[in-house]
């Protein structure tokens, strides 16, 4: 009975501050309000963000402060817009092991780090559902690459990268048997499931990401993860639920225990362990699938990782206790402070990294032990809790000036506290139900502060209505003075499970606008128009075609019914913001989107006789229209 | 100094010709120089032709201008000219100078006139927008709108140059004539 008070009466708080949330809804804004998130017609936004879209497997950016939607970014979805995964040159980007997945959900957007702080050459996003992790460019918004993580379920503590994006690591929600075979579902908590910690290498001249290795890790649940810098450079956090190793009734079952943990893991002690010769070959079958440059994705099989028990590798990890079914296990920014996020719990615990170390050399403070992973005191890590912050603390963020700032689902509000005093400051009031917050650098050593976002997880009465289906709502505020002011509120596409804003000087000057045709080496190229030709090879047929404003060559295409004909179109303008669209009449894949200089392939078969039209279906001049022609099916 | 000067013309685009229009906020432009056309960027005679095809204008690439081609001989000539006055400095041949400085710039001014006008007037019958009695030559110097797009021709370090070029020739000219002028003072 007592277990169940915990849970329903922060619930039956919720509900009453749910109430007041309305009753403030039209909160009294200070007057500058509106000028704060004014960006002037012709102006342009301070900071980029970047918003996981959840279950449409995609990346929003936004310009902040206005809000303003700049563009979605496919990911691990289908994008008929411009045709991203249908294409001849984009479909094996969604390759995996279980064939051609094409949707995911996507959680947590991490922008490159160096020195700590964002350097804004990469966003890495996480597939939870099938376990993946993608790399983004940030000169051409593009997704550049995506690897698969064998021997994981559940991709969630992922991709939280080191602080010079060394590696990114990625640990398992949902344990499993590793490797997959036929048990007993009851059989879980006698340590036949088992969850899993990747090391995902990232090169850092080109990004391209490779399984390190693989540490297997008791049956929890792997929430979120936070890497050290600084003093702590050398370690990651995970936080962890479901340490009851509860399978079914999970709501109640893993809310039993008192505390579950925070996992501490040497990610320097596991590369050399593995350098060492300490680690076991182990089946595994995944891809990683690679976007060239200008070229069609390559998709590669592999087979195989390197796995470590953390029996064979003494001190590679250490589990801190921690209250409640922690969230974010958030680390600020001198890299000394952990703080976790207990979901279920009335106090924010901040663990030292500098007594974690103390701590480790003391074998008193050791009271147990899971999978040769030794379990710490309580007390022998804690700086301190923060006491009476909210209700349902989940994720903290920092700004440039010693404040954190915390999400609080249950009682629907940003706390922002004193990370060196642990003292609250204020209570920002979020509409509604907020899940992960997002400040400037939030994460990063050097903070750039002044915006925070509340990625909130319920709408209701936010916006217009617009049937049952809501867009999630978002919340803008200013956090640059002593006391945080909210701006304004914004609707997002899917479910934004977090964000990362980096400030758009770091960027924008950086972005491409244009492909150089002379650069252009796909196979089907045609760089020129003299360049423009029809190849028969048996039944398929190659078409090289041109698109420039304001017509197609060939001028004309005869092909025979029965044949499978590929327009690979390349768009010869070198002008920026001048597309060419190409769809044609029975196309059963969307149209493509071809930007100046690029290659892309529509693959169309010839079914039935007739004359079929193709056209432009990207507005790009005032002959727009008359860009149009034909294709002749002959018997 | 003459001849260094005229030298570095090589290597100095004598002519600009930027065009701006409203989806154009970055602007094109385009250089001319003694043996060559350019673009301010490697895409914008590209996208300057693209734009002229619709008006139905003839292409603009330097292969199609012969003056280009021989336009860098004449100027050798006047180096070498120049050298020559070095070794044997005489009046005569400063004034020589300026003579064929003179004649090249306005034969010069006269063909990039002659081209701007066929360019601007002589356009494809099948083009694809027919205004009529509009034409599309630019200025040689000053700003000029044509449709949507304000074209403006300004003259660039090459011409700044030879302009100097000239002025240093006629000032010697005109201090060598004092000189000379003065010692038949003296002597009368």
């Amino acid at each position: 009975m007592v277990k169940l008070n915990t849970v329903l009466i922060p619930l039956l708080i919720a509900l009453v501050s749910l109430g007041c949330g309305k009753k403030g809804s039209g909160a009294v804004l200070a007057s500058n309000a509106a000028q704060k998130v004014y960006v002037a017609p012709g102006e342009k936004d301070e900071v980029y963000a970047f918003m996981s879209g959840g279950f449409n497997g995609q990346v929003g950016v936004y310009g902040i402060p206005s809000a303003r939607l700049l563009k979605i970014l496919p990911v691990f979805s289908l994008h008929s817009e411009n045709s991203y995964g249908y294409d001849e040159e984009t479909k094996d980007m969604l390759l995996t092991s279980k064939g051609y997945v094409t949707w995911d959900d996507a959680h947590h957007p991490e922008i490159s780090l160096t020195g700590g702080n964002h350097d804004g050459r990469w966003l890495f996003i996480n597939g939870n559902n099938t376990p993946r992790i993608a790399r983004i460019d940030l000169t051409s918004f593009e997704t550049k690459e995506i690897i698969e993580i064998p021997n994981s379920a559940g991709n969630h503590a992922s991709p939280f990268l080191t602080e010079n994006t060394e590696y990114a690591m990625a640990a398992t929600r949902f344990s499993i048997p590793i490797p997959q075979r036929d048990i007993a579902i009851e059989e879980m908590g006698k340590g036949k499931f088992n969850g899993s910690i990747s090391m995902i290498r990232i090169d850092p001249k080109d990004g391209r990401m490779s399984v390190e290795l693989q540490m297997i890790a008791p049956a929890f649940s792997y929430d979120l993860s936070r890497c050290g810098k600084g003093p702590s450079h050398d370690w990651c956090f995970f936080s962890t639920y479901n340490t009851e190793q509860a399978y079914q009734m999970l709501e109640v079952g893993a809310s039993k225990n008192d505390k579950d943990y925070i996992m501490a893991f040497n990610w320097v002690k596991a590369k050399a362990c593995k350098d060492a010769g300490k680690t076991k070959d182990f089946p595994g079958v995944y891809y990683n699938n690679f976007q060239p440059e200008n070229m069609p994705a390559v998709a590669t099989k592999m087979s195989g990782v390197k796995l470590l028990d953390p029996k064979d590798c003494p001190g590679v990890a250490y589990y801190m206790p921690t209250p409640k079914s922690p969230h974010g296990a958030d680390v600020d920014p001198t890299g000394e402070y952990i703080v976790g996020g207990g979901k279920l719990a009335t106090v924010l615990p901040v663990h030292s990294f500098s007594k974690l170390l103390k701590a480790i050399e003391d074998k008193t403070n050791y009271t147990g032990d899971v999978m040769g992973i030794p379990i710490l005191k309580y007390e022998s890590t804690l700086a301190g809790e923060v006491k009476k912050p909210c209700l349902g603390p989940l994720h903290t963020e920092f700004d440039n000036n010693g404040n954190a700032y915390t999400s609080c689902f249950v009682s629907s509000e940003v706390v922002k506290w004193k990370v060196e005093s642990r003292e609250v400051l204020q209570h920002m009031p979020a509409f509604y139900s907020i899940g992960h917050l997002s400040v400037v650098g939030g994460d990063n050593k050097k903070p750039y502060g002044k915006y925070l976002i509340a990625l909130n997880k319920i709408t209701k009465d936010r916006f217009l209505p617009v049937g049952m289906e809501l867009p999630q709502s978002a919340q803008l505020y200013d956090i640059s003075g002593s006391t945080a002011e909210l701006l304004s509120d914004f609707t997002t596409v899917g479910e934004p499970h977090y964000a990362q804003m980096i400030p758009a000087s770091v960027i924008k000057d950086k972005t491409k606008k244009i492909f150089p045709l002379e650069e252009n080496k796909h196979p089907y190229a045609a760089r020129s128009e003299k360049e423009a030709k029809i190849t028969k090879n048996g039944r398929d047929v190659h078409i090289n075609m041109t698109s420039i404003r304001s017509h197609f060559k060939p001028d004309t295409v005869e092909v025979k019914k029965g044949d499978m004909v590929y327009f690979h179109v390349t768009n010869l303008e070198q002008d920026y913001d001048i597309p060419h669209g190409f769809a044609v009449y029975g196309s059963t894949m969307p149209n493509l989107l071809i930007m100046p200089g690029q290659t892309k392939t529509l693959k169309w078969e010839a079914k039935e006789v007739g004359v079929f039209p193709f056209y432009c279906t990207d507005f790009c001049s005032a002959l727009h229209q008359e860009m149009q022609q034909y294709i002749r099916v002959t018997p | 100094m003459a001849a260094f000067l005229m030298g570095a013309v090589y290597f100095l685009p004598l002519w600009y010709i930027s065009l701006s229009a409203p989806q154009y906020p970055e602007g094109l432009s385009m250089y001319i120089w003694i043996n060559k056309l350019s673009g301010g960027t490697p895409y914008d005679l590209q996208n300057i032709n693209l734009l002229n095809h619709y008006v139905g204008m003839e292409e603009i690439i330097s292969s199609s201008i012969p003056e280009l081609l021989y336009m860098p001989y004449v100027l050798v000539y006047m180096i070498f000219g120049a050298a020559v006055t070095y070794f044997l400095p005489r009046l005569y041949m400063i004034a020589l100078g300026i003579l064929n400085l003179g004649l090249v710039a306005a034969a010069g001014m006269a063909d990039f006139w002659r081209w701007e006008y066929n360019y601007g007037h002589h356009l494809k019958p099948d083009a694809p927008i027919i205004v009529p009695g509009m034409a599309y030559q630019p200025p040689i110097l000053g700003c000029k709108q044509m449709l949507n797009i304000d074209a403006c021709s300004v003259p660039h370090t090459g011409a700044v140059i030879l302009l100097a070029v000239f002025g240093l020739l006629a000032f010697i000219v005109w201090s060598e004539r004092k000189a000379y002028l003065a010692e038949q003072v003296q002597k009368g």
